[in-house]
């Protein structure tokens, strides 16, 4: 067995998990606290490489993009930023309203709303793929082997830390803080969360403004990394972080990322040892094979079948 | 006017605080992706801007806001509609400058640019101030209407007529469909899309029986579709078997692929199954895309066969040696539109079969266990009913209509390709479901109507229309979250005349 050839994919496969492990989180806080599937996450995470590619023009017109870090982080503030006014203003207009109302109703408007988005940024920004140059160059020659060398770039060393230090931060702030513990009492009991004077909108919209902001740090990984985007990225990229998503419990933190992780390595060897063209098929049939054995996923809790 | 309702009503500083936090919120939604726009140029990306677009979103977005707040305070109704309108204007202004952006780009992009329309800019800005005048001067006058409890009285009656005359409604309905080429004989384009909105009755139906009636949440309803098209196209091709005989065969394609689906993944709930059924469809089409040598990849399969008049005439203007025309069968004159006409008939029958059998199921025992699952799985297994079993039926059965409207599709069409089999069709399906009520017959109609029939005719708009189409799909569940017809009767009811029942229920 070639390991050099096993390590590059390990290694691709834990950098493209990253990336959907951070949507994932999105889907897996929304879910638990809502219980809705927010489908226009994908696209939040699209707006989120969007606007992470303008502000980069806006920093080369300004003549300001000579100095990368500075460059890197308005790049990451900006478009953190303004995503997360996306991900507020989504679930004020298309979700609050049906809150508490029949639960299809708000699935329906959460696909219509990703049809919006979607169509809205091929309207502003136009259908064609918008090229990125690369910012982040080189990387670290780990192994030589003889046909083979094992390449771990920059870029993949910036994601896997960014990740990581976005986890970190992400659980102390749901585990530690009284913003976070607010949250998962509405996961628990919304009504008895909100007669114990928790304002339950804010927290929902807390969360909605949360889980954009880690979707846009993916659009821009995702920018910087593949140095192509076009406004369909999010469908696909959506669907696979939910895959993640239930793949590694529904509702659970650290499930998010294990199977964002579990998904991008699953793509990685598939289409590298065997075929590209089937890595979907391989994903959700994986998938259906952890449902099947174990349907609340990985890390998750089962759920209590109440009468 | 009372103390209580001056009490709830905001001060005029509350309302310019909200209106200058939505404009806060506009900016920031609109300055980057309305603001910008990236351009292709030989060197690389750059930047153009139009700054008068942010400008007509921010003004669209509080002028909104304002006719919201005086809807939401019950102040002048006129002033209500005077800022709807205003702001759907500033919408429609901007769709026209997205029209005219093309011929803009070609000069070189300076940030000049956005000086040439300082003119506009003082003009929205000055609206801009006349619209938070409005709203600071009018919150301390006007006073509740009761107008809204008046609309609410007519829904009411309308629902008691719909719901008592439920029968005659869809007689009608049905008439009106079957004379409806009488009408629009000689309409290409009326007939088209007449048959168009019909597939998608039909695929609504289908999907009713897992969604609306065994409320199993299917998001890869495509997938059954697909299998019906491909079938009927490759049984066609590759074996010369007639449409007649594959339409059936299309149909058990299709409920055997609902099983094998079905089976390892029934006992999964609510939106784990949605997920599963997803992945499923999105594992069908990239199959579809990738068996090259089966499917013809993303080339798809071309001139598949049309279907004749049940064996016995072709419907083409030249017929090959021993083959009757169908105009020479009944002694007409020759016309491209009997075919349309014939295929428009052909898919109203496979509807209203659809229609008929679901009536007829719901009466039956599998009929009543598929609501009694919806309502209550473990109720459902404490009395005896097998859940696994009744809910492979509903998926069956169900993917055996979306196989028969598959195959149809693909005698129609000559043509198809994994293109026609996205997870938007699925969704579409699901919210023609969705938006029809639950359950709801007549309500799929309407829907279907709605939801294909509206985006077909407006063609013209272009990339505007899904824009719109989705858009209409938020607005339409915030309108009416059950759905257009959202009054679902019992299917049994205990001791009392339908008419009883639907007056004892008004409050």
């Amino acid at each position: 067995m070639d390991w050099a050839y096993f390590l590059q994919q390990l290694i691709n496969g834990l950098t493209l998990g990253a990336i959907y492990g951070l949507i994932a989180i999105g889907y897996t806080m929304v879910y638990g606290i809502i219980g809705m599937i927010n489908f226009a996450h994908g696209e939040i995470y699209m707006l989120g490489a969007f606007h992470s590619l303008i502000t980069f023009l806006i920093c080369q017109a300004a003549g300001i993009s000579g100095i990368l870090p500075l460059t890197l982080l308005l790049m990451l503030v900006v478009s953190m930023v303004m995503t997360s006014v996306y991900g507020w203003g989504v679930e004020r207009i298309a979700y609050r309203p049906l809150r508490g109302s029949f639960r299809l109703a708000a699935l329906i408007s959460a696909i219509g709303m990703s049809v919006f988005l979607q169509n809205f940024v091929q309207i502003a920004q136009g259908a064609r793929v918008k090229p990125m140059q690369p910012l982040i160059k080189g990387g670290i020659t780990l192994m030589e082997s003889a046909n083979f060398d094992v390449q771990l770039s920059y870029m993949q060393i910036v994601i896997i830390v960014l990740t990581f230090v976005l986890m970190v931060v992400f659980s102390t702030l749901i585990a530690k803080t009284s913003l976070g513990r607010a949250q998962r009492a509405c996961e628990q009991d919304r009504t008895m969360a909100g007669l114990l004077g928790i304002n339950v909108d804010r927290t929902i919209s807390t969360t909605f403004v949360m889980g954009a902001a880690l979707a846009s740090v993916a659009g821009m990984m995702v920018t910087l990394y593949y140095g192509v985007i076009d406004f369909y990225i999010g469908f696909l990229a959506g669907v696979k972080a939910f895959t993640a998503a239930v793949l590694g419990g529904i509702g659970s933190l650290p499930g998010a990322m294990l199977g964002g992780l579990l998904i991008g390595l699953i793509e990685s060897f598939w289409s590298g040892y065997l075929t590209i063209e089937y890595k979907d098929v391989a994903t959700f049939g994986i998938l259906v094979l952890v449902l099947i054995f174990r349907p609340w996923g990985l890390l998750g809790k089962p759920e209590v079948e109440k009468v | 006017m009372s103390s209580l309702l001056t009490s709830s009503r905001l001060t005029p500083g509350e309302i310019v605080k909200e209106l200058a936090f939505f404009a806060v919120l506009a900016v920031m939604m609109s300055v980057m992706i309305l603001g910008v726009e990236t351009v292709d140029r030989p060197t690389g990306l750059e930047l153009a801007l139009r700054w008068d677009l942010v400008l007509i979103a921010i003004c669209a977005t509080v002028v909104g806001r304002l006719a919201l707040i005086v809807r939401r305070e019950h102040l002048s109704r006129l002033l209500q509609a005077i800022l709807i309108v205003i702001s759907a204007l500033m919408v429609f202004e901007m769709f026209v400058r997205f029209r005219d952006l093309d011929d803009r780009w070609v000069s070189p992009v300076t940030f000049d640019m956005a000086t040439q329309s300082v003119g506009r800019a003082i003009f929205f800005i000055c609206l801009i101030a006349v619209v938070f005048a409005i709203a600071y001067f009018s919150a301390s006058k006007g006073r509740p209407t009761g107008e809204e409890d008046d609309t609410k009285k007519i829904s009411a009656k309308l629902q008691v007529v719909y719901r008592t005359n439920t029968k005659k409604i869809g007689m009608f309905g049905i008439a009106f469909f079957i004379i409806f080429p009488l009408i629009f004989g000689e309409n290409r384009s009326a007939i088209d899309l007449a048959t168009l909105v019909m597939i998608y009755i039909m695929l609504g139906w289908g999907l009713n029986i897992v969604v609306g009636l065994a409320g199993l949440l299917d998001l890869g309803y495509v997938a059954f579709y697909a299998v019906g098209a491909y079938s009927y196209a490759l049984l066609s091709q590759h074996f010369g078997l007639s449409f007649w005989l594959c339409l059936p065969m299309a149909g058990l394609f299709s409920a055997s692929f609902g099983i094998m689906l079905g089976f390892p993944v029934l006992r999964l709930r609510g939106d784990y199954l949605a997920i599963v059924t997803l992945g499923f469809g999105e594992i069908v089409r990239v199959i579809l895309i990738n068996w090259y040598n089966l499917t013809g990849g993303p080339d798809g399969i071309a001139s598949i066969e049309r279907p004749s008049f049940f064996g016995l005439a072709d419907f083409s203007r030249r017929v090959p040696e021993g083959v009757t025309r169908f105009s020479d069968l009944f002694g007409i004159e020759y016309s491209s539109m009997h075919r349309l006409i014939f295929l428009y008939y052909l898919i109203l029958i496979l509807a209203l079969v659809t229609n008929f059998v679901t009536m007829r199921l719901r009466k039956l025992p599998i009929g009543r266990a598929w609501e009694a699952l919806r309502e209550d799985e473990i109720a459902c297994r404490s009395l005896g009913i097998n859940p696994t079993n009744t809910k492979l039926s509903a998926f069956a059965i169900g993917a055996m209509f979306g196989g028969f409207a598959g195959a149809f599709f693909a005698t129609r069409q000559g043509f198809i390709s994994p293109e026609s089999f996205t997870f938007l069709e699925s969704a579409v399906i699901l919210a023609i479901v969705v938006m029809g009520g639950m359950g709801s017959q007549i309500g799929v109609v309407l829907a279907a109507i709605v939801m294909i029939g509206f985006p077909e005719m407006f063609r013209e708009l272009a990339e505007y229309r899904m824009l719109i189409f989705g858009a209409g799909m938020v607005a339409i569940m915030l309108w009416r979250p059950r759905g257009l017809l959202s009054f679902r009767d019992p299917t049994i009811l205990l001791g009392m005349s339908k008419k009883e029942k639907v007056a004892g229920e008004k409050p």
